[in-house]
């Protein structure tokens, strides 16, 4: 999802391990203070790190229509989308500092490749209709997995979610409803929105990652009820939740071998190409390159004003204390 | 001001992780249209408090959720801790009677 | 000048001020200097694209051609926008911004004050809804030059040049011509000039907080209100806004 791959740390069998365990079997929340095995916090970091940055690149496909958008309000509600990411990325950037590490750390991170962010950023937005198909597409499959995180063990993690999914409720209607416009519209537009549709479809599906069903980290986060479902079910509840929707606009979506399974009721559906998943990971998705050095520049050109602001506090605040 | 590590400004530096010079973490609380209490919604970083109160403001009211913010650099905030829970919490615990649900009220009362 | 015809044009100098600047600040989208600062700098062009629909919807209404907000943003070429050669200056660094944006403000801020006591009512509607926005927006504007003018040595070089920079553009936003006679004659707006005083005093209080100089000669570039001799810039940010609309006219969206 927007946390692909998370390396789980084993976790250990000491007595306060079990008794921890069994906290989490009884449905308690983890709070910041609370003992914790040395893998949940450390798993936790990486994937709360990861969602994070994954909301901080997320701004950079939309933001490159922000100053195209074809009307006022349009423009304002992509905008006010975008805020929303950043707001998000700001939430659970918080999350992860109850953790013991700091904003600053994880953003170095992110920014040297030690740490990663979802596969699905790496693709671009050509024309209009991508910010229809990634509202639709992209926030739709994003809820899918936030929405069931809500109810995930650490505290911090689990408010910061519920906080988000209240905001993001109105991003994927928005690209739901750019997607309408456009299969209404002209010619054009609607070539553009079948096109968005092609480009974006199989990209989405490999947002929930590959099959995990026999992982052995996998089993362990969910254990720990930091994942809250298997990849696969998610990406079957997306398609099956999608498709229709993708009828409705008179759109095709891109695979010849989708059909209905009446017997275990949801499609059957093609499954996307794994290599280039992989080849995205690895740094070779179509934006990378870019979406990493905007990152970089951004924090590089940030400097000074980061210091600045920071020099004048404290300059202000020795000359309140020389005035006492 | 000079918190080394905005999440806990009083972790020593070490050779792995030298002490660093970040904008301080704060806690910010808002009070809702409804005359309530301050509550808890989140974090933020921010250079001085006045900073924090204005970007409280803009992260955290986005869509008209307060009408009052209070900001505490996280590193001055005292908290109990786990083990105390017991103590601290249990006695309430034993006077259920400060619980309004408590009290069985007849319906033909009406809502109390 | 026809009072209509010049009620028009200066509603478009207030939605094109705002549709312009509110353009520029968006472009910081995604890549400001810390994840607060891009929440606030969207929320600024959010209030001035909201104010925009409100100015230029008022436009349309007054000139009676049954042109939207939308149609007035998107339609017209560099010569029929009214904004300031201010706002259309490029955002350059995060100070170079914040230096534009609090000198715009300040000057927004005591034009909204004004235009609140407007004799149409609906321009005083418009102002009573944007000055609370405005007022928000160059206290923190204003507090960030200050930090940043007052900060390392660095930042404090780097403010110098911003106000350097952009000081010749705040003559325009004070100068009065026939337009202006007609607003102030139908009680509608103030005479800008009127406003420079207590510019002076907001502007060269806080610039002085921030440990800048300001510049000493008041010479003012001109042009971008009237319309007569906008800046280069202006053409590339319509080639960005208005791609859409010109590309695929007549489409909804």
């Amino acid at each position: 999802m927007y946390a692909q791959m998370v390396k789980s740390e084993a976790a250990d069998d000491s007595a306060e391990a079990q008794a921890f365990q069994a906290r989490i079997d009884a449905g308690d929340k983890i709070e910041p203070k609370d003992w914790m095995p040395a893998g949940y916090r450390k798993t936790l970091i990486r994937q709360i790190g990861q969602h994070a940055h994954s909301e901080i690149v997320g701004q950079l496909p939309e933001g490159n229509w922000v100053t195209r958008a074809p009307t006022l309000e349009r423009k304002a509600i992509l905008l006010a989308k975008v805020q929303d990411e950043a707001g998000h990325g700001l939430y659970l950037y918080c999350a992860a500092e109850t953790l013991g590490v700091s904003r600053d750390e994880l953003t170095e991170m992110l920014l040297d490749g030690r740490m990663k962010y979802s596969s699905i950023f790496n693709y671009p937005t050509l024309t209009w209709a991508d910010m229809g198909a990634v509202g639709w597409l992209v926030d739709g499959a994003a809820i899918m997995n936030q929405v069931p995180l809500q109810r995930t063990s650490y505290g911090p993690y689990s408010r910061a979610m519920i906080r988000i999914c209240k905001e993001e409720s109105f991003h994927q209607r928005q690209g739901y409803d750019i997607m309408m416009k456009m299969a209404g519209g002209t010619e054009a537009q609607k070539k553009m929105a079948q096109d968005a549709l092609n480009r974006f479809w199989y990209p989405s599906l490999m947002m929930f990652g590959p099959s995990d069903k026999d992982s052995v980290h996998s089993t362990q986060s969910m254990a720990w009820k930091i994942k809250m479902n298997t990849n696969d079910e998610l990406r079957q509840k997306f398609v099956d939740q999608t498709v229709p929707q993708a009828e409705y606009l008179g759109l095709t979506v891109p695979d010849p071998d989708l059909t209905w399974n009446e017997e275990k009721g949801g499609y059957d559906f093609s499954e996307p190409d794994w290599s280039e998943f992989y080849d995205v990971l690895k740094g070779n998705g179509p934006c990378n390159t870019e979406r990493l050095a905007d990152r970089n520049k951004a924090w590089d050109d940030g400097k000074w004003v980061r210091d600045g602001l920071l020099a004048h506090a404290e300059k202000r605040a020795a000359r309140k204390v020389a005035a006492e | 001001m000079s918190a080394p590590n905005s999440a806990y400004p009083d972790t020593p530096g070490t050779p792995e992780r030298p002490q660093r010079h970040e904008w301080p973490l704060w806690e910010v609380f808002i009070r809702g249209q409804h005359g309530m209490s301050h509550r808890h919604v989140g974090s933020l970083h921010a250079p001085d408090a006045e900073m924090a109160i204005k970007n409280a403001r803009d992260v955290y009211t986005r869509r008209n959720e307060g009408v009052s913010i209070w900001v505490v650099e996280a590193a001055h905030i005292a908290a109990s801790s786990p083990s105390e829970k017991g103590p601290l919490y249990e006695p309430s615990e034993s006077k259920v009677y400060r619980h309004p649900t408590f009290f069985d009220i007849p319906d033909d009362v009406g809502a109390m | 000048m026809d009072r209509d015809a010049a009620f028009f044009e200066f509603v478009c100098r207030m939605g094109d001020n705002t549709l312009v600047l509110g353009h520029r600040v968006s472009e910081w989208c995604g890549h400001a200097p810390v994840l607060e600062e891009d929440i606030a700098l969207a929320n600024t062009a959010l209030d001035l694209i909201g104010q925009t629909q409100m100015w230029l919807d008022l436009a349309g209404e007054i000139e009676g051609k049954g042109r939207s907000a939308d149609d007035l943003a998107m339609l017209r070429d560099a010569w029929d926008f009214r904004n300031v050669l201010l706002a259309e200056q490029p955002n350059g660094d995060f100070g170079q911004t914040m230096m534009r944006q609090f000198l715009f403000d300040s000057f927004h801020l005591l034009m909204l004050e004004a235009l609140e006591g407007s004799t149409d009512e609906r321009v005083a509607g418009i102002a009573a809804k944007s000055v609370k926005e405005v007022r928000y927006h160059v206290e923190r504007s204003g507090d960030t030059v200050i930090g940043l003018g007052d900060g390392t040595s660095e930042s404090h070089t780097r403010m110098q040049a911003a106000l350097d920079l952009l000081w010749p553009y705040v003559g325009e936003m004070f100068q009065s011509d026939e337009v202006d006679a007609a607003m102030v004659e139908a009680g509608i707006a103030p005479d800008p000039a009127s406003l420079r005083p207590a510019y002076d005093t907001a502007v060269r209080g806080a610039l002085a907080d921030a440990t800048l100089t300001v510049p000493e000669s008041d010479f003012a570039h001109s042009g971008g209100k009237t319309g007569y001799r906008h800046s280069e810039h202006l053409g590339h940010i319509l080639t960005q806004m208005q791609w859409l609309q010109r590309a695929y006219p007549g489409a909804t969206w």
